[in-house]
């Protein structure tokens, strides 16, 4: 049987801020319905490796692949790393849904024109379709009646269940979660993993930088440990919560646990 | 160009140029004075509370800016002119007293700079922490000492970037006291262009030396704001 | 009371109201052009054109307009090199004078509102027109656009009012506005301030409308900052 193409593949990735290596050669590969907990404690690298993957910081080094297709990377002649193909990065931005951790609706739309905005303008779908999408996926998340609200009258909770659908309503094929629930109050957290799990269930590809380890060892399938940059330990959650071989990572949880 | 009519010699025109600039310097910063002087009297009234003085003061500010600041120097130069001739008329005295232009002219410049130095101050007032306010009075401080120890420092600080720019605009506003004939650099430019023929040079010569005015004062503006606000949490940068 | 006179006073002002209106609306056009041309220019990233940009705004901005006026009036008429160039027709009308040179004026402080508007749009909600795909000219029409115009409307307001008292000063290079003629129906009648009252009265009105049709514009832009419906 021929191996199925991943979802996504980063090959060594390597990030630097001027002297600061962040990034120092991580790989990852996700196939289809893998939901990967990206973990780790700040400085660890979690956050710029998830934005490396759909460039909005360029890595300096590494392969990104998203559905069998290679982002192409040349070099500058100052030596540093850029995208070849602008167009390429914006359609492969529009295959990748990221929720980011200040939800970053636009302010300016209601909560239906948020999530019709890419998928007329960027997948230049029709209108009337995209519409009917988005409240399908407005109801699923829970805040049907919200539509004509604009983003500033929702609560934390309801605005990132609309950066959500948002982000689903590009059909992406992978999802990016940069810390969903950081900036939560702890009492609207639940609602948002919720729907994250929801999303889980139905065999959606996630990648999930999160702090939060119940989610990390209920609903992944897979658990990424990153320090100083590099992949400290990873394996399927049940292995490394219940006794994992890494000393940093025993550590870690038991920071976390409090 | 002949650069020689900026001279300082004979026949050259830079002394008279700097007396000038020196001149817009004193005429804008008397009217600075007057303008923070009314501008603290609206702001007061409006922070009163009470309705007639509130609307009073909220009138004075809409009126004069929505006015064209010539129209407002033309105004302010007549009537001192008229008031004074009234009262002369009334101490037997006949015939036109007019005004002294620095006079009318930085009470034009001071009536308009008022009514934005008004809005500076009330926001400025606003921004003092209400805490702050509520320890004054719990260790016993009267109105008095509160206002003077606590109240005018702190707005003072809070008004220092709006009060830099209404220095500027005070410096460009004094430029159309040239009109009453004050020979402050803008009339001193006009002088020199139409005596000379060579109005290119003289403007352009003017308007370097505002810049110059307008960089300097700015400079020394961000410094005492600096200083100022030196231990203060500051909400960018 | 003499209402007679009051009415043909009045009257007579009104007349001019369209030059200072058709001067206002002028500069304030061709000042948005070139204040658009020169954000670019600070935003772009080349540092020569930064410069310029920075440069432009701090002249523009540091000298006081009835001097810049005179410059373009008086001494660009006076220079041979002009009068012998294809600007020369467009320079020798006063009015284009005075357009060009309210323009200029007005281009530095719309340039500077149209860049702290930029400054203001989220960098977050920029982000997240990125991580959709979008960029160029499409995020700029879309996103950046529509937020930063929200930012600018109340200083822009400002503005736009603050040029219609600098037509005043038209009346100081031979055009006939509100201004210059409330200053001859003074000369010619002796009575001061009727007619520089009427005047003020007009360029108040003027100024409450204007700013009145921006507060409206920016209520109906903004349903967002509104408090929550119920």
């Amino acid at each position: 049987m021929p191996a199925e193409t991943p979802a996504l593949t980063v090959e060594t990735m390597h990030k630097s801020f001027g002297q600061l290596e962040v990034l120092k050669g991580i790989s990852l590969t996700a196939n289809d319905g893998d939901v990967i907990s990206i973990l780790g404690s700040s400085g660890s690298g979690k956050s710029t490796f998830l934005r490396c993957i759909n460039l909005l910081e360029i890595p300096d080094q590494g392969v990104v692949t998203v559905a069998g297709e290679t982002i192409k990377m040349r070099r500058r002649r100052d030596g540093r790393a850029e995208p070849a193909d602008r167009r390429q990065v914006d359609r492969i931005r529009s295959e990748l849904g990221m929720v980011f951790q200040s939800f970053n609706l636009w302010s300016h739309l209601t909560v239906l024109e948020n999530l019709i905005e890419a998928p007329v303008h960027v997948q230049k779908r029709p209108r009337a379709e995209c519409i009917e999408e988005a409240r399908a996926l407005l109801a699923k998340v829970g805040i049907a009646d919200k539509w004509s609200h604009y983003p500033a009258h929702l609560s934390g909770g309801q605005q990132q269940r609309a950066a959500i659908a948002r982000a689903l309503a590009m059909r992406p094929k992978v999802m990016l979660f940069d810390e969903p629930t950081s900036a939560l109050d702890p009492e609207l957290v639940g609602e948002v993993l919720r729907v994250m799990r929801a999303l889980a269930e139905e065999g959606r590809t996630m990648l999930v930088v999160t702090h939060e380890m119940g989610f990390a060892r209920d609903v992944s399938t897979r658990v990424m440990f990153l320090h100083q940059g590099l992949v400290e330990t990873e394996g399927p959650p049940q292995e490394l919560f219940s006794g994992s071989t890494s000393d940093r990572f025993r550590q870690f949880i038991s920071k976390e646990r409090g | 160009m002949d650069l020689a009519i900026f001279g300082f010699g004979k026949g050259g025109w830079g002394l008279a140029l700097l007396q000038g600039a020196a001149m817009t310097l004193l005429v804008s910063a008397c009217g600075l004075l007057i303008g923070a002087a009314i501008g603290g009297f609206v702001a007061w009234a409006r922070l009163s509370g009470k309705l007639l003085a509130g609307g009073l003061g909220q009138t004075y500010a809409a009126l004069f800016r929505g006015l064209p600041e010539l129209l407002i120097v033309y105004f302010v130069y007549f009537g001192t002119s008229t008031i004074l001739t009234e009262t002369a008329l009334f101490f037997g005295h006949e015939g036109f007293v007019g005004v002294p232009a620095f006079a009318a002219g930085a009470l034009a410049v001071g009536v308009i700079s008022g009514a934005y130095q008004a809005e500076v101050f009330r926001a400025a007032y606003l921004a003092i922490a209400r805490g702050e306010l509520e320890a004054a009075v719990s260790v016993g401080m009267n109105r008095a000492l509160m206002a003077r120890r606590i109240i005018v420092p702190q707005v003072l600080r809070f008004a220092l970037p709006g009060l830099g720019n209404l220095w500027q605009v005070a410096l460009k506003d004094s430029s159309l006291i040239s009109v009453t004939g004050l020979t402050e650099l803008m009339r001193v430019s006009q002088v020199g262009a139409g005596s000379t023929h060579r109005p290119f040079a003289f403007y352009l010569g003017g308007a370097a030396l505002y810049l110059v005015m307008t960089v300097a004062t700015t400079r020394f503006f961000d410094v005492a704001e600096a200083r100022a606000t030196r231990g203060m949490r500051r909400a960018t940068g | 009371m003499d209402f007679d006179f009051i009415t043909k006073t009045f009257v007579r002002l009104l007349a001019a109201l369209p030059l200072t209106l058709s001067v206002w609306f002028l500069s304030v056009v061709l000042g948005g052009l070139v204040a658009a041309g020169v954000t670019w220019m600070r935003v772009s990233g080349l540092r020569p054109f930064e410069l310029f940009a920075r440069a432009y705004v701090t002249v523009f901005r540091g000298t006081p307009l009835l001097i810049q006026l005179f410059v373009v009036y008086y001494g660009l008429a006076s220079l041979p090199a002009v009068r012998a160039s294809l600007f020369w027709p467009f320079l020798r009308e006063a009015f284009n004078c005075a357009v060009l040179s309210l323009a200029l004026c007005t281009a530095a402080y719309q340039a500077e509102i149209f860049r702290g508007a930029l400054l203001a749009v989220p960098h977050g909600q920029v982000e997240a027109a990125r991580a959709c795909g979008m960029s160029g000219f499409l995020m700029f029409r879309r996103i950046v656009f529509p937020i930063a115009l929200r930012h600018a409307l109340p200083a822009y307001s400002t503005e736009m009012i603050s040029m219609v008292k600098a037509t005043a000063l038209v009346s100081l290079v031979t055009l006939w506005d509100v201004m210059s003629v409330a200053l001859k129906i003074r000369n010619d009648t002796l009575v001061t301030y009727l007619p520089l009252i009427l005047a003020g009265a007009i360029y108040f009105v003027v100024n409450y409308i204007l700013g009145a049709a921006f507060l409206a514009l920016e209520r109906r832009l903004s349903p967002h900052l509104r408090p929550r419906p119920g």
